[in-house]
């Protein structure tokens, strides 16, 4: 029971003593130029962007470049990952459109799960999408694509109708149900599917970053009798976050890639 | 004076706007891991209709999180 109040007593009591534990902020999301003089953007998050990038058309590019009949090495490692898109992201919300659309959920879901595990990864640690940029950039990419799919296949007038009047509700709640829809669907929409990626990985990152520097903090840079307890009990949650951050990373990179496939469902098919 | 807040108030209000959906998606897992208990051979749609309510719970949790940046400039 006494390592909470230490815990709580030493962030709260850190600011008073010069030199005394500070928790991190959101300034550990800003990084320098690489090298001096290197043009204002090019920083670890573009760079680890980029890399992401050329590993995904690499590893893709192995896989399924040359792909035989029977699958060998890289392949099955492609199809797997393929097949679990295919049937647990795009086929439960396209349906019969599924095929069409596999390239960019495939695309999506990999990118997204290899900025996110760029946060674990010994060294380079910092996840690509805890920069709201980049998030974004999909999100709008989806966004444009929904409402030109969906003026395509139900016509300018009949996917705003089909958008704002649900079937099957009583008539006067559209009174209520009508603006909502249309703010839910043109507004927040894009906005939380953005924001969620982006919110799941700075929170995680600032959690592990907190964790890390208790641990190093106690135990390297202020080493003493009454706070190594604590130094060892936050490395130790450190790994246990690390491990929630695995999951969450993944889980975050299919529900991307999951709404990615809903927003178009609902475009190409009126009612759901 | 009796207590004093230092600090940022919006800590406070992220705080609050995470009961909601806490209570929120405790409910839909909760419920989710019930309905798979009872009917374990429709894992995959129970398992797709959790996940959606989760997302979209989720999302005022996010809100909160960020309403402090959107309303600094205000």
């Amino acid at each position: 029971m006494i390592t909470p109040t230490l815990l709580l007593a030493g962030i709260s009591l850190a600011p008073a003593e010069p030199g005394g534990f500070h928790a991190p902020g959101p300034e550990i999301f800003n990084f320098p130029p690489l090298w001096a003089g290197a043009p204002a953007w090019l920083t670890k998050p573009t760079l680890l962007a980029m890399l992401s990038v050329v590993i995904l058309i690499v590893v893709m590019w192995g896989a399924f470049a040359n792909p035989k009949l029977v699958p060998r090495g890289l392949q099955n490692v492609g199809e797997i990952g393929y097949m679990f898109v295919r049937d647990q992201v795009a086929r439960p919300f396209l349906g019969k459109d599924t095929d069409r659309f596999m390239p960019l959920l495939v695309s999506i879901f990999f990118l997204v799960l290899l900025w996110n595990v760029m946060g674990v990864i010994p060294i380079i640690q910092f996840p690509v999408a805890s920069h709201i940029a980049f998030p974004i950039v999909l999100a709008a990419t989806i966004y444009v694509m929904r409402i030109y799919l969906g003026i395509k296949y139900q016509g300018p007038i009949g996917y705003f109708k089909n958008m704002m009047f649900p079937p099957g509700v009583p008539k006067p709640v559209y009174i209520l149900l009508a603006p909502i829809e249309l703010l839910s669907n043109l507004i927040l929409a894009p906005f939380t599917h953005a924001v969620r990626l982006f919110a799941n990985m700075f929170a995680g990152h600032m959690i592990l970053a907190f964790f890390s520097l208790v641990g190093f903090y106690f135990l390297f840079e202020n080493f003493g009798l009454l706070g190594a307890p604590l130094g060892i009990l936050g490395t130790l949650v450190t790994i246990a976050m690390t491990g929630l951050e695995i999951f969450i990373q993944y889980l975050q990179a299919f529900l991307f890639a999951m709404l990615a496939a809903m927003y178009i469902g609902q475009s190409l098919h009126a009612e759901h | 004076m009796l207590a004093e807040v230092a600090g940022n108030v919006t800590a406070i209000g992220y705080g609050l706007a995470a009961i909601g959906p806490g209570i929120g998606v405790g409910i839909i897992f909760g419920q989710g891991v019930q309905a798979i208990a009872r009917q374990p051979e429709a894992y995959g749609l129970i398992r797709q209709n959790m996940l959606l309510g989760f997302v979209l719970t989720e999302a005022l949790a996010l809100i909160g999180l960020v309403a402090p940046f959107i309303f600094q400039g205000l």
